[in-house]
């Protein structure tokens, strides 16, 4: 994906279709792995995404290609949305051949260093000082790269978060953090895990930043938004603290209901996700619904076929649990 | 001649790899000052602010910003300034840092170094500035830890560390830093993962790492006075670790003390024993006997101290009692 101004994003109308299409690739995707789980076709947990794809996607879409991300145990759409190859990422979810991190990862840390993603990590906020180092590393190299960190509002609470946006803003390094806000710490609401009105844009002001919200649902907004902030620090303006609204729509994981969470307030939710946003967006904009069902039904087809083949493919050759611990490539630890 | 401390050692080994490579850059707390222990004096006038960097107190972002930058290409090398501090930041260490490598199938690589003052020493540090903790690392695949026994060995292990493709736990023995020595010429290194034959002998082999080589040196000159012959093995690192020149000195003498600041509850004398036990047990004569650090949070008054440190007296006594086959080994306080 290129690297677009701000007046571009919001007048591109093909782009508009690429930001759907990629975002509807994601929720097919998604929502195969959900059924792949209930089958019991995955070995361990599978935190979801659903909901939240317009984060993912908005934000990659403002990111040049060497530009870094890094992310969090729910980081499949992080990863497919820079770039990385579909069928990799569910290899790796089904523990197949060919996984992207040779079934050494699993869902909770789906990584694409070629495509620019450094990495899901699964310990709550542990990746913020991870993404410090990357953005600091692009300051003393002078490479011109931004990196943006998502994590989500339950990091908020624990110690890594502040020492990390404190350094970054410290040092005036280029990257952008964006905090998910689907307004769950898993099973509780955020807003009872605070003292404060928001999460994430509320503790800006301790770091010298300024609060800055945007509609996590709707891709365009948080495009230009993020966009924005990436443009300023790519320039040396130093580091963002966005805090972006969005809705989880499925549990904490695959195997939680999210039965703690209001039914009215899931139905409300549901008129309220990206897509059916981006949809109507698109179609008061002028695209053809025909289209649009094209569209859809090739990516409904595209997903199902992916599944079939990485369903198929060879379990991973249990010699390679040997590998890859140190940089020579094996796992001796003596002689 | 010049003399090194190891103190100095330090400093050398980093400027030594700062000249060799512009991707080894620094970052720790007041290290632009020159660190608590002066182990960074100067380097900033030497290479500029943009390769040595102070940071507020915050270890997990220290730690953290290393292992960023490290898969962004860099080498840095943190200071982590006392050992105990590691607990602060353990997360990073062990769960990002020794794991992530491996999680990703290979498509990270992480050479960094993370380094600082641990260790007793008898110097009144206490509970929360005295442990010794490489033990907790070694608990953990995926980190290398090396912990120099002397200055030479400290500017070769470190330059090698700082080389290494992987994360490096560099444990520097704060009762060290003073030692002298007289300084080596030209460029060091020494590669990780060979053990040191520090002293040779024929009855009994001490192995030590960092400050407990030369507690074991002291002991088998003591012991050479009563006849005993120890040979003094320094580990230099644990991992990876040099197991075959542990099992090729017992099966040279037959017996084996090993000494370590690590309490005996749970230290890496206790990997080195096992491994005796599994795969040098037809070359032992007497059972392995481990001198060992108090099972107490370290205390502060002398005399209290003196009770739980490792001391050249106490392994020549666990030598003798070892040489009279006594059945049972001295025990752990």
């Amino acid at each position: 994906m290129t690297q677009a101004t701000a007046d571009e994003r919001r007048t591109d109308g093909d782009r508009d279709t690429v930001l759907y299409e990629q975002m509807l690739f994601i929720r097919r995707f998604l929502e195969k792995v959900d059924v792949l789980y209930r089958q019991g076709q995955m070995h361990g947990p599978a935190h979801l995404g659903l909901g939240q794809e317009a984060i993912a996607v908005g934000a990659a879409s403002v990111l040049r290609p060497d530009d870094y991300s890094i992310g969090t145990y729910r980081g499949h759409a992080h990863a497919l949305a820079r770039g990385a190859p579909p069928e990799a990422v569910l290899a790796e979810l089904l523990g197949r051949e060919g996984g992207i991190c040779g079934g050494k990862g699993g869902s909770m840390h789906i990584t694409s260093v070629e495509h620019g993603y450094y990495g899901s990590y699964a310990i709550v906020g542990a990746h913020l000082p991870i993404a410090v180092g990357l953005a600091w590393a692009s300051r003393i190299k002078k490479t011109g790269q931004v990196t943006i960190c998502f994590f989500g509002d339950g990091a908020v609470n624990i110690g890594a978060f502040h020492e990390a946006v404190n350094l970054a803003a410290l040092w005036a390094l280029p990257i952008v953090f964006v905090c998910e806000n689907n307004q769950y710490m898993e099973y509780s609401p955020i807003s009872s895990m605070i003292p404060v009105e928001r999460p994430a844009a509320s503790r800006a002001s301790a770091y010298g930043l300024e609060p800055l919200v945007v509609d996590g649902n709707d891709v365009s907004a948080v495009a230009e938004l993020v966009g924005a902030a990436v443009d300023k620090a790519r320039d040396g303006g130093g580091p963002a603290l966005i805090e972006a609204d969005t809705y989880r729509l499925k549990g904490h994981s695959a195997a939680d209901a999210g039965a703690y969470r209001p039914a009215e307030e899931v139905e409300q939710a549901r008129t309220q996700e990206p897509l059916l946003r981006q949809r109507a967006a698109l179609v008061s904009a002028g695209t053809d619904e025909q289209d649009l069902i094209r569209l859809e039904t090739r990516i409904a087809i595209a997903v199902s076929g992916l599944a079939d083949r990485v369903l198929a493919a060879p379990k991973p050759d249990p010699a390679t649990v040997w590998t890859d611990v140190w940089a020579d490539g094996g796992s001796r630890w003596r002689n | 001649m010049a003399e090194l401390t190891y103190r100095n050692a330090v400093l050398a080994a980093l400027a030594q790899e700062m000249e060799r490579d512009e991707r080894v850059v620094l970052l720790g707390e007041d290290i632009t000052s020159g660190g608590v222990f002066k182990t960074t004096v100067g380097l900033v006038d030497r290479f500029g602010a943009h390769r040595v960097w102070d940071t507020p107190i915050s270890e997990q972002a220290i730690v953290g910003a290393a292992m960023g930058a490290a898969m962004a290409g860099l080498r840095p090398v943190a200071e982590v300034m006392f050992s105990d501090f590691y607990a602060v930041c353990w997360d990073q260490v062990v769960n990002e840092i020794a794991k992530t490598r491996y999680m990703t199938g290979g498509q990270v690589t992480l050479p960094l170094v993370l380094r600082g003052a641990n260790g007793f020493g008898s110097l009144g540090f206490g509970s929360q500035h005295g442990q010794s903790v490489e033990n907790w690392a070694m608990c953990v695949p995926g980190l290398k830890i090396a912990s120099p026994a002397t200055p030479v060995e400290m500017v070769g292990l470190l330059a090698a560390a700082i080389r290494d493709e992987d994360p490096v736990l560099v444990f520097e023995h704060k009762a060290l830093y003073g030692v002298k020595q007289p300084a080596p010429e030209g460029e060091q290194f020494i590669p990780l993962g060979q053990a040191r034959v520090a002293r040779e002998g024929t009855d009994v082999t001490l192995v030590g790492l960092s400050i407990t080589v030369g507690m074991c040196e002291r002991a088998a000159a003591v012991l050479a006075d009563t006849g005993i012959s120890a040979e003094v093995i320094d580990l230099r690192t644990l991992v990876p670790l040099d197991a075959q020149a542990v099992l090729g000195s017992v099966g040279k003498t037959g017996r084996l003390v090993v000494v370590e600041e690590n309490p005996g509850q749970l230290g890496w004398g206790a990997a080195i024993a096992a491994l005796a036990a599994e795969e040098a047990f037809d070359d032992l004569r007497a059972p392995v006997i481990r001198v060992s650090g108090g099972n107490v949070p370290w205390p502060v008054a002398r005399e209290l101290e003196a009770v739980v440190d490792v001391s050249p007296e106490r392994i020549a006594w666990a030598v003798q009692t070892l040489m009279k086959h006594a059945a049972a080994p001295p025990r752990q306080h």
